[in-house]
């Protein structure tokens, strides 16, 4: 046996580091941070998500606000999405594109009032969309504030979030209704990708019905100091409903059954949005010019790589770099892969020449070449959305 | 079944059990617990020949592969089916029903005692 683990006393640790710890959570280092791997058994987290709910810290995550009169303005010419074209409430997923048309990020932004969004980064590009946000909204009326040390963010989610988030208690809306029983009710009739400014023992709180699971989900941004109050209340009213805190083992295996990418495998400033089959974010009509918009709106896909989905039969997965071969030819490279817990055989994520699809594949496992079909993603769907 | 006090050990996190010219062969907790849930287990045939600190094996779990090293040489004369089919048990008993294989020795190279791997390990 090997041992993977490094230590590095420089990592960045989350306000809720303590709660883990004395949860027994095995920590992994992520993007300069020490964040919880495990808790217990990874695969019984995955499934506590599927079938009850998980409870997630994303202290790591970066949070960016950007505010003025030319806020919607200056996010237009920044991003991919049309920020202009949202309404206060809404949350959409997006990208941050390079002048090549490659993706430096691919976000959340959430329009928090006319004149105001908060841009969610991944943990590693925190830094790098910030200053980018700062240099194209030169010119604007928009200030761009990195406001990540202030904002925390933990997720629950899973087909029993509604349920424990009414029955937690504490929460009262944002309304000229300050009551629990008003925040029930708005957030009963929270629809995807909608969000609710509310407070949360007499504290701020955004609760957005986001995530990275492809379960019903919550996703709640507060100040630090309450994330541990806040985090053990919501354990405790799950506990009976079988709850659990999730680690990153579990976070990455979800969202790979949900078909989502991950910045740093799927997604890299090389790729093309057509080519990680987002092309349906590129909209044409959008009025805006933005960075990277005569590169993407022209590329051609032809010729170019593009992300399929690989199952496998057996328990042996193709994992992060590994080759897809057709024959003798490598025709592609697997992103992330694992065996799947819900669905209980290999699935993966490759990069594919586009005229190898219809060839017989295998993923090259270690010398050993494991038979692969392509399928459509996502590899799993929660069974109330299925048609 | 020999206590883990008086097993032998690898710094590759594998124990030894040795019982005349027959050793048994496993992963320690601690190696368990950091490669994560295990959801397969490859071994190697019965009558192969191991060498002592080659790749006999690998153990994967959702998130990484870890490699088995034959911690003695010699001839492998039994595999533990049963992890095959159920490899959380490498999880849940990894020195008792978790065991891998059997090797008749011809060979041992030096191996360490349990306080020298729970030093090695951190958890004196």
């Amino acid at each position: 046996m090997s041992d993977p683990e490094h230590r590095d006393p420089e990592r960045r640790r989350s306000p809720l580091h303590e709660v883990h710890a004395a949860a027994g959570a095995t920590f992994t280092e992520f993007a300069g941070w020490s964040m919880p791997l495990k808790y217990g058994s990874e695969l019984a987290e995955h499934a506590a998500v599927r079938s009850a709910a998980g409870l997630f810290d994303l202290s790591h995550m970066g949070e960016i606000v950007v505010l003025g009169p030319e806020a919607a303005d200056a996010l237009d010419a920044a991003l991919l999405g049309e920020a202009s074209a949202m309404e206060t409430g809404r949350a959409k997923y997006t990208l941050m594109l390079n002048a090549e048309g490659g993706v430096v990020d691919d976000l959340v932004l959430y329009r928090t009032g006319p004149d105001r969004f908060l841009v969610v980064a991944n943990a590693a590009n925190r830094e790098l969309v910030a200053s980018e946000l700062r240099s194209r909204a030169i010119g604007f009326q928009a200030e761009v504030q990195d406001e990540s040390d202030d904002i925390g963010l933990i997720a629950l989610q899973g087909p029993r979030s509604l349920e424990v988030m009414t029955e937690v208690g504490g929460f009262s809306a944002d309304q000229d209704e300050r009551t629990e029983q008003r925040f029930v009710e708005l957030i009963t009739g929270l629809r995807n990708y909608r969000f609710l400014a509310a407070w949360y023992l007499g504290h701020p709180v955004l609760v957005a019905r986001t995530g990275y699971t492809g379960e019903i989900g919550y996703e709640l941004y507060v100040a630090p100091g309450l994330l541990p109050e806040l985090w053990n209340a919501l354990l405790e009213t799950g506990r009976g409903s079988g709850v659990l805190p999730v680690g990153l083992a579990a976070r990455d295996t979800l969202r790979l059954e949900a078909g989502m990418p991950l910045y740093g495998n799927e997604l890299t400033a090389l790729t093309r949005p057509q080519q990680a089959g987002l092309g349906r974010l590129v909209r044409p009509e959008k009025s805006a010019d933005y960075v990277g918009r005569r590169s993407v709106e022209s590329f051609d896909p032809a010729g170019h790589r593009i992300l399929v989905g690989l199952v496998s039969e057996g328990r042996r997965a193709g994992r992060h770099g590994y080759a897809v071969r057709a024959g003798d030819d490598v025709v592609g490279e697997v992103t992330s892969g694992a065996l799947s817990p819900s669905l209980g055989h290999p699935i993966a994520m490759a990069y594919i020449d586009p005229d190898a699809i219809s060839r017989d594949l295998a993923i090259d496992v270690r010398g050993t070449a494991l038979p692969a079909r392509v399928v459509p993603l996502p590899f799993f769907t929660r069974p109330d959305r299925k048609a | 079944m020999t206590g883990e006090q008086d097993l032998q050990y690898t710094a590759e996190h594998e124990w030894v059990d040795a019982d005349g010219d027959t050793a048994t062969v496993g992963i320690t907790a601690y190696a368990a617990a950091r490669l994560g849930d295990i959801v397969y287990v490859e071994l190697p045939g019965v009558g192969d020949e191991v060498v002592a600190g080659s790749v006999v094996g690998e153990l994967e779990s959702t998130k990484s592969v870890g490699e088995l090293y034959a911690p003695v040489t010699g001839v492998v004369t039994e595999v533990n089916d049963d992890v095959a089919s159920s490899p959380e048990v490498v999880n849940s008993d990894p020195f008792g029903a978790g065991w891998l294989l059997r090797v008749r020795i011809t060979e041992t190279p030096e191996l360490l005692d349990h306080a020298a791997y729970q030093q090695l390990t951190g958890e004196a």
